[in-house]
């Protein structure tokens, strides 16, 4: 921390009053997102008149309605799409987009996968609870082998999908997955994907003990949270395990969640790169237009 | 010094579990929601590490790091439908 300011002052800042306390259900990760971009917002002394802040629809798309600045709640699916026009009206704004794992994975794929292609600069904060929580409890795409959901009673049988691979396939600039409870870690990954010019996927694995917890045995908080530290192995731990551990050890992180930083990379955004094209255009017109004049 | 906005805690217990030098209890008193809220311990080792504030989802937890102050009574704030009812 740079200054030592406390939480009701960061509280008084950036929180929107009357609208707390949070909707979300008892042990929610969705609060302790809502504190970590407080956190990385504060460290890196952004002013919020510079920040936008969309989401979807959704329990993680309800963020934007507690913080006071500028918000977009939009269709479901669609908050890339709305961020990306933001970006594009006002290239100075710093988005954030706060979206669930079945509003960004699941509905707005495909908005996801071209977002993350073109390379907009923009953070995109995702919110994994492996279900469609405000709807009741569906199945969500990102949800692991064998969870049991009310569209799936019997267990799971897809595969899970591994939205930071995918991400990180396309050439998204910065590429994170933290559970939530670890609380620095994602503050940093926040902090470092706002700095980075290109898109920034942040995955933050947050609990939710009502849909999700309740029906796989992990509805107490304290277990949710215990399971998170169980079953999440650190990439570069897992790399070194994969090349030089044991048959044994190799079977027992198979099945876990990778975290950590997956990409770090500079590269030029779309809109830069637009920049640059206006830039040559207009450069290509003047010298035609000097050239016709003589 | 641990300052709790008693009615914003929804009772997760994640403050008390977490913590690392166990300074925290649950208080035998009910808020406006029903449940629990955690409080400071009467006899503490609380080093202010501001990890319960880190990881309360619900910010109803701030650490002042100031020895001098006496203990605060616990804050009420409790919002409905635009109306602040402090007390």
């Amino acid at each position: 921390m740079t200054e030592m300011i406390d939480a009701e002052q960061l509280r008084k800042k950036y929180l929107r009053d009357g609208m707390l306390p949070t909707i979300f259900c008892n042990g929610c990760g969705h609060g302790n997102a809502i504190d970590y971009t407080f956190w990385a917002i504060e460290e890196l002394g952004l002013d919020m008149d510079k920040v936008a802040f969309a989401s979807g629809i959704g329990c993680s798309s309800r963020i934007p309605g507690y913080i006071n600045a500028d918000g977009l709640h939009t269709t479901h699916g669609r908050a890339l799409a709305f961020a990306t026009g933001i970006k594009a009206a006002n290239p100075e704004l710093h988005v954030i987009v706060f979206t669930g794992d079945g509003d960004c994975a699941g509905i707005g794929g495909n908005h996801f996968i071209h977002a993350a292609r073109r390379n907009i600069d923009m953070t995109v904060l995702l919110l994994n609870n492996f279900i469609y929580g405000m709807t009741g409890g569906q199945l969500a795409p990102t949800a692991p082998k064998g969870s049991i959901a009310t569209t799936s009673p019997y267990g799971n049988i897809e595969e899970a999908f591994n939205i930071c691979e995918l991400a990180k396939a396309l050439g998204a600039a910065y590429v994170a997955r933290w559970p939530i409870s670890y609380p620095y870690q994602p503050i940093k990954s926040i902090k470092e994907g706002i700095q980075n010019r290109g898109f920034a996927l942040i995955e933050l694995m947050s609990p939710c003990p009502t849909a999700y917890g309740r029906r796989n045995k992990l509805g107490k908080i304290e277990s949710l949270w215990k399971w998170y530290e169980d079953n999440t192995i650190l990439i570069e731990e897992y790399e070194r395990i994969m090349d030089y551990g044991t048959e044994e050890e190799r079977k027992n992180v198979k099945g876990m969640f990778q975290i950590g930083v997956f990409q770090n990379v500079k590269k030029a955004g779309f809109f830069e790169e637009y920049d640059k094209l206006v830039q040559r255009l207009i450069e290509k017109d003047d010298a035609k237009f000097k050239g016709g004049s003589k | 010094m641990i300052e709790i906005l008693v009615d914003w805690c929804k009772g997760c217990e994640l403050c008390i579990k977490r913590c690392p030098v166990n300074a925290l209890e649950i208080s035998d008193e009910l808020n406006k929601r029903g449940v629990y809220p955690p409080r400071l311990k009467e006899e503490n080792e609380c080093n202010y590490c501001r990890l319960c504030e880190l990881i309360c989802p619900d910010f109803a937890i701030t650490v002042i790091p100031d020895e001098k102050k006496g203990p605060k009574e616990p804050k009420s704030k409790l919002i409905i439908g635009g109306i602040v009812n402090e007390v």
